[in-house]
């Protein structure tokens, strides 16, 4: 895979005077091998190598194991710890306060498709722009490994004994609910997971990422489908997945036929090459047959599954200001003159 | 077209030995089926006696339900001032076929009852005049076309009792001027059937009982508003920046009030593509209350509006933007709980929950407005508290002053400036002279309300993670005991801060009296007007009164009750809710607290003030 990013000087300082450093947040106090700690690191890599200014950034998210990540990156961006199952109303109240930010938001499976189904469906259908992480791995972490909705018909775990129900699969929901960008991901293929955020922060609506990441604690028995070992086992990218941010060229060489380039609204662009099928990630019917058949066949599907560039995002259809964030309008800006008050009285009877 | 003269009248009636006519003091209830039409009639009349300069209230008795229940429309009309629901029905027009029985009994012994004459009921009174409406007739000879000929048929009973009451019809037409906003071809058709009605009822019909209306001169310079409107139009003064809400009765024209006049006061023509704020519906009342608290950490002034169903479910976030210390304004238009309960009538049974809404130590800021006037009032109000304490501001409302329309005082200016509260932007920041560095919780002005910074500010030392879980001074996670109780002590020290940002209570005394009146919002009208009625008869009894606006409580509260040899605590719930809440907050003084509670769904009647306070003085 071609790196196109990671302009970095000498002393390690990215092209904004930062060090990877600067993008860090606390220590991690999750539990050593814990996939959500690879994602936070991924997090870490990409703003660097995208040269973000963490204030240019906010970060959300719901409570769980998942959702305390934030904690331990960018600490220089501003940040929500909500309610569990509640991250989409807050990110999207937030958001209104200032549609310039790149909003960043990671929460479970437990917090995003049991407790928080219903905002989750919402916060797509109103593709807020943001990136929506799930932190998917099968079970409760933080209260000790009850199944999730995610969790597979008939996983067996020592403390909780057989599910016996259908799972609910994050990218399906996400097709059905008309979300513009989603994609699945692995915490074991950090490149990918890499890639693909920085993809998700150049689309303009929301950027649902399904990343299936291991609870080392709870749920890691290599015939559970959320383990490493299982995910290591059955992963099927779908592409070769490369981000070519904006002011940078596509300079690898491709083979005609080979790619698909897809333009993201900022003019970065994602080069996908093709492995062993032939696929459209601009055609959500595919997708949906795709991701059924696949998972029929006990494949780990990867890669960037649907996109759809041209669709208004919430930011759009609200006509917010141009230049700044609601929330720099003051005083002067936000009352009525005195003059109306008089024609508010008339309109009274 | 006039009505006869009400000189010839008077004549005519002293001859037929008719009763002496009792002027501009009387209730008229209009009984029909929800989803008929028949507002703009009721509202019509209401209006038309108003600019006659009659005070008058309208309140309307509806079903939980679209179309085909019954429902009550009430106009009362007072000499004297008087707004509250009074429970005797002196003039009845019934249009429904399925409460026309108990509609007839209601009428009082000398009270007028008037009828759609396809109505085919015995009328077997003989102590109340009794004239027919012929609604359906006029309606077809109207022209109307048939879509709207029901509609134009609750025309005419608006045409027969302005004939019979003397009900001036330049007023009637100016009320209808004034509904559709000057458009002459519904103007025209309505008046028509008006017209017509009144013809017949001034060719066929004799008046036989003693309520008339007479022109006065007491509603100069008031409004006739609900208080829902006046609040929506409040929050916008307000520069209301944010507002998510979930559809529900009676808070529901609040939000679309919201949505109705901001464009008309707030866009800037200059700029038609930008906006200074956002509307919208949410999923839910969670979703409604995490969009106000996401947008309000942001630094909008954000507000939601919903009803006690709706308040059960954002209790969570309340209590973390309590915890977090976020500002935002949540509107609660009380209507009869517990459970869905019965949506369509008032109480004020929320007072309780609001007041410690949320699990854990909570407590909540709660604004009371009192007339419609005061919601507008309240409605900027509750910003400017909001983030000046930065924790939720409840205003309780209820159905009665939300959704009924009201006589009441202009609407005014907002006489302070905006209060944006402790927010610090980068040059802030910058500035910052502290002997500690900045942190999100550090209450380095003694007072327990802390600075905050929002997103989007640029300063690479603003930013902090927010969060509902343990936190120390920098907002940092953290489980250690000594943390927790200092912030929570920070807590409880701000809201002994608060008293002084809140609206003191307002306080009526008369001379040499010695018990009092304790209660707050939509009771006022009936407790002013029970005043007077225990002033009257064999014990007359003087009462002080004080109208609570703000919770917590203020010193003047304290006072009051010292001052008082006991306190009657009125209030529309089974429990006496506020009575308890005084109770726990002056134990010293409980004893002189008598709670005077009901919960029937009905506005409170200066009645039952009077007799209840009666009742405990014998
Ligand atoms: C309203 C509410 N109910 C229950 C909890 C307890 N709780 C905390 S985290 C959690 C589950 C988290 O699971 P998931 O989202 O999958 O995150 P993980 O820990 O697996 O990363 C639960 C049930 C809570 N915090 N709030
Ligand atoms: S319990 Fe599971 S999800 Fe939670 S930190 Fe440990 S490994 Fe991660
Ligand atoms: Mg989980």
């Amino acid at each position: 895979m071609t790196e196109t990013n990671g302009t970095t000087t000498a002393k390690g300082l990215n092209t904004v005077g930062l060090a990877k450093n600067d993008y860090r947040g606390a220590a991690t106090t999750l539990c050593a091998g814990c996939g959500h700690n690879s994602i936070a690191n991924q997090v870490i890599a990409m703003a660097y190598e995208l040269n973000i200014v963490p204030e240019d950034m906010i970060k959300f998210s719901g409570i769980g194991c998942s959702s305390k990540s934030p904690t331990y990156f960018l600490s220089r961006s501003f940040g929500f710890n909500s309610l569990h199952g509640r991250m989409p109303s807050v990110a999207t109240g937030a958001l209104f306060a200032d549609h310039t930010l790149k909003g960043l938001a990671v929460s479970g499976d437990g917090d995003t498709t049991n407790i928080g189904m219903g905002q989750f469906k919402h916060i797509m259908r109103r593709n807020v722009p943001m990136v929506y992480i799930i932190e998917n791995n099968g079970v409760y972490g933080l209260t000790k490994g009850q199944f999730s909705a995610t969790a597979e018909h008939g996983l067996k775990l020592k403390s909780q004994g057989v599910n016996e129900f259908m799972p609910v699969d994050v990218v399906m929901e996400a097709l059905a609910s008309h979300a513009t960008f989603i994609a699945r991901s692995f915490a074991g293929d950090a490149h990918q997971v890499k890639e693909l955020i920085k993809a998700a922060l150049s689309h303009n609506g929301i950027a649902v990422l399904d990343i299936i990441s291991p609870c080392v604690t709870f749920n890691n028995e290599d015939d559970a489908r959320h383990s490493y070992g299982w995910a290591k086992e059955h992963q099927e990218p779908l592409h070769d997945f490369t981000f070519v941010p904006m002011e940078e060229e596509i300079t690898a060489e491709y083979q005609p036929g080979d790619t698909t380039t897809v333009t993201m609204h900022d003019g970065s662009k994602i080069v996908l090459k093709k492995t062993s099928r032939d696929y459209d990630p601009t055609d959500r019917y595919a997708a949906m047959r795709m991701v059924q058949e696949t998972s029929e066949q006990n494949m780990l599907l990867t890669g960037l599954i649907y996109v759809e560039t041209q669709r208004e995002s919430l930011r759009d259809i609200y006509k917010l200001p141009k230049t700044h964030g609601l929330n720099r309008f003051t005083a002067k800006d936000l009352r009525p003159s005195k003059a109306s008050i008089k024609k508010v009285n008339d309109m009274m009877f | 077209m006039t009505t006869a003269s009400p000189k010839t009248r008077k004549a005519t009636a002293a001859a037929n030995g008719r009763p002496k006519e009792i002027v501009n003091d009387f209730s008229m209830t209009v009984a029909t089926k929800n989803g008929s039409g028949s507002q703009t009639s009721n509202v019509t009349l209401l209006r038309a006696m108003f600019r006659m300069g009659i005070p008058v209230s309208g309140k309307n008795l509806f079903p939980s339900n679209i179309q085909g229940l019954p429902t009550w429309y009430t106009i009362r009309a007072s000499k004297d001032g008087y707004t509250a629901r009074r429970e005797t029905h002196e003039v009845v027009v019934a249009m429904n076929g399925d409460t026309f029985v108990d509609d007839f009994r209601k009428v009082v012994p000398g009270g007028a009852f008037y009828y759609a004459d396809d109505l085919k009921f015995a009328m077997d009174r003989k102590d109340i005049a009794i004239y027919p409406v012929p609604a359906k007739k006029l309606a077809k000879e109207s022209g109307a076309p048939a879509a709207l000929r029901d509609y134009v048929a609750n025309m005419a009973y608006v045409g027969v009792v302005a004939q019979m009451m003397d009900i001036d019809m330049d007023k009637i037409r100016a009320a209808l001027d004034f509904h559709f906003s000057g458009r002459e071809k519904p103007i025209a058709l309505n008046m028509g059937v008006i017209e017509a009605a009144a013809q017949f009822a001034r060719e066929t019909l004799t008046k036989n009982d003693p309520y008339v209306v007479r022109p006065m001169n007491k509603t100069g310079g008031l409004i006739m508003a609900d208080g829902n409107t006046a609040a929506a139009l409040g929050a916008i003064y307000g520069g209301v920046q944010f507002l998510s809400w979930y559809p529900i009765t009676p808070a529901s024209s609040l939000a679309e009030g919201v949505s109705a006049y901001i464009s008309d006061l707030r866009d800037d023509p200059a700029k038609p593509e930008e906006r200074t704020y956002a509307i919208v519906q949410a999923e839910d009342e969670l979703a409604a209350a995490g969009m106000a608290v996401g947008a309000g950490w942001g630094g909008l002034r954000a507000m939601t509006s919903t009803s006690g169903p709706g308040i059960s479910l954002m209790t969570e976030f309340t209590g973390l933007a309590y915890y977090a210390e976020v500002p935002i304004v949540i509107w609660d238009v009380q209507r009869m709980g517990p459970s869905t309960g019965l949506p369509t009538r008032t109480s004020q049974g929320d007072i309780s929950m609001v007041h410690s809404l949320g699990h854990g130590d909570t407590e909540n800021i709660i604004l009371l407005p009192g007339s419609a006037t005061e919601c507008f009032e309240f409605g900027w109000k509750a910003f400017d508290i909001a983030e000046r304490l930065q924790t939720p501001v409840f205003v309780l409302s209820d159905l009665d002053l939300g959704m009924n329309q009201w006589m009441t005082k202009p609407f005014e200016y907002p006489d302070v400036e905006m209060d944006r509260g402790k927010v610090l932007w980068e040059k802030d920041l910058d500035k910052w002279v502290h002997d500690k560095p900045w942190g999100r919780y550090l209450d380095v002005d003694k007072d327990g309300i802390t600075y905050r910074t929002l997103p989007g500010n640029k300063h690479p030392r603003s930013a902090y993670f927010a969060r509902g879980t343990g936190h120390d001074e920098y907002g940092r996670y953290t489980e250690r005991g000594d943390d927790w109780e200092r912030n929570m002590a920070r807590l409880a020290k701000k809201f002994k801060t608060a008293v002084k940002f809140l609206p003191k209570p307002e306080v009526k005394r008369a001379k040499d009296a010695k018990v009092g009146i304790l209660s707050f919002g939509s009771t006022d009208a009936a407790i002013l007007e029970g005043r007077d009625r225990l002033l009257q008869g064999r014990r007359p009894l003087k009462t002080n009164y004080l109208r609570l606006r703000a919770i917590p409580f203020s010193r003047e509260v304290r006072k009051f009750i010292e001052d008082n040899k006991y306190v009657y605590v009125v209030e529309m719930n089974r429990d006496g809710q506020l009575h308890q809440l005084l109770t726990v907050a002056y134990p010293d003084l409980a004893k002189k607290l008598i709670s005077v509670a009901k919960n029937d769904g009905l506005p409170l009647s200066a009645r039952f003030v009077d007799e209840s306070i009666r009742g405990e003085e014998k």
